[in-house]
């Protein structure tokens, strides 16, 4: 019979190291999609996911049970996340002369004529990927859980353990820093 | 060039993103042996930081046995019999109680 969540947490918490494979093996797929959004090489990503995993592990006594532990393990996650940015800062310098063909024409395109350019170009995908590269950790993080993931102030304060102040000061950092860098990218290739 | 519309569509392709959720083989074995191999070591290292300490609070009791034993002056006087000493102590509330009025 297939033990459930509660059973298994229980287990572990009691020494049954084991018995937390079954949740590592549920919840990776999450892990890992939300790694991939902050990491590019799978080596980073996989980096990523044992650490959350070994958090968790370590701080399993601090799962009270309150909320699912799947939203307990999210935030683990994008605050792990969080730290992997604030350690590998290393694009945030870097041009935007080497842009590839098919970046230079979906801008070339947007610039003749903007609704032509689509939204779900993969030239569009590597572009604000770049874009994203260039920006501090906090601008990345909230910009991705804002604008990209769609989630509320309230919900990133929760997942992030800022304030809601703090969250909403920092998108509006982070809105006018995406900015400052697309006027940077469009001026390193038009002027 | 329209900055803000830019950001808009960057953004809405970013959003078109599908998610990679897949994980590496054997992924979860590989945690689970980290852990293994993690939990092992960590109860090693609990018995010796105990011993450790334990040895060096036994080393600092012994130096400082050693320092009073060496600077406490050796007392020669008759009046400081051991066995009369023991005794006044022993019946010091005894003599209170005989003193009280």
């Amino acid at each position: 019979m297939e033990r459930t969540e509660a059973e298994l947490i229980a287990a572990v918490l009691n020494g049954d190291a084991a018995s937390f494979e079954p949740l590592v093996q549920k919840y990776s797929p999450r892990v890992f999609a939300t790694a991939r959004r902050y990491a590019r090489r799978d080596s980073e990503v996989e980096d990523i996911a044992q650490e959350v995993w070994l958090k968790a592990f370590d701080k399993l006594k601090s799962f009270r049970g309150e909320a699912p532990f799947e939203h307990w393990l999210m935030r683990m996650t994008v605050r792990t996340c969080y730290d992997f940015l604030r350690g590998h800062q290393r694009n945030r310098e870097s041009s935007f002369s080497e842009l590839s063909e098919p970046e230079n024409d979906w801008l070339e395109r947007f610039v003749t004529a903007p609704e032509t350019a689509s939204d779900n170009a993969d030239a569009a995908k590597l572009l604000i990927g770049r874009v994203m590269e260039k920006l501090s950790p906090p601008a990345q993080l909230v910009i991705t859980l804002l604008e990209i993931e769609d989630r509320s102030v309230k919900e990133i304060a929760h997942l992030t353990g800022w304030s809601v102040p703090l969250v909403k000061v920092r998108a509006f950092r982070a809105r006018a820093e995406m900015k400052k860098i697309l006027a940077k990218m469009t001026k390193e290739k038009y002027l | 060039m329209n900055l803000a519309e830019l950001q808009k569509k960057l953004i809405a392709a970013a959003r078109t993103e599908v998610l990679d959720d897949r994980v590496p083989y054997a992924f979860e074995k590989r945690v689970g042996a980290l852990l293994a191999s993690r939990v092992a070591p960590e109860n090693m290292d609990l018995w010796v930081r105990g011993l450790w300490r334990a040895a060096i609070s036994c080393v600092a009791v012994a130096l400082l046995c050693g320092a009073w034993a060496f600077f406490t002056p050796a007392t020669t006087a008759s009046s400081d019999d051991l066995s009369q000493n023991f005794e006044t102590t022993l019946l010091a509330s005894v003599d209170q109680n005989d003193q009280a009025p």
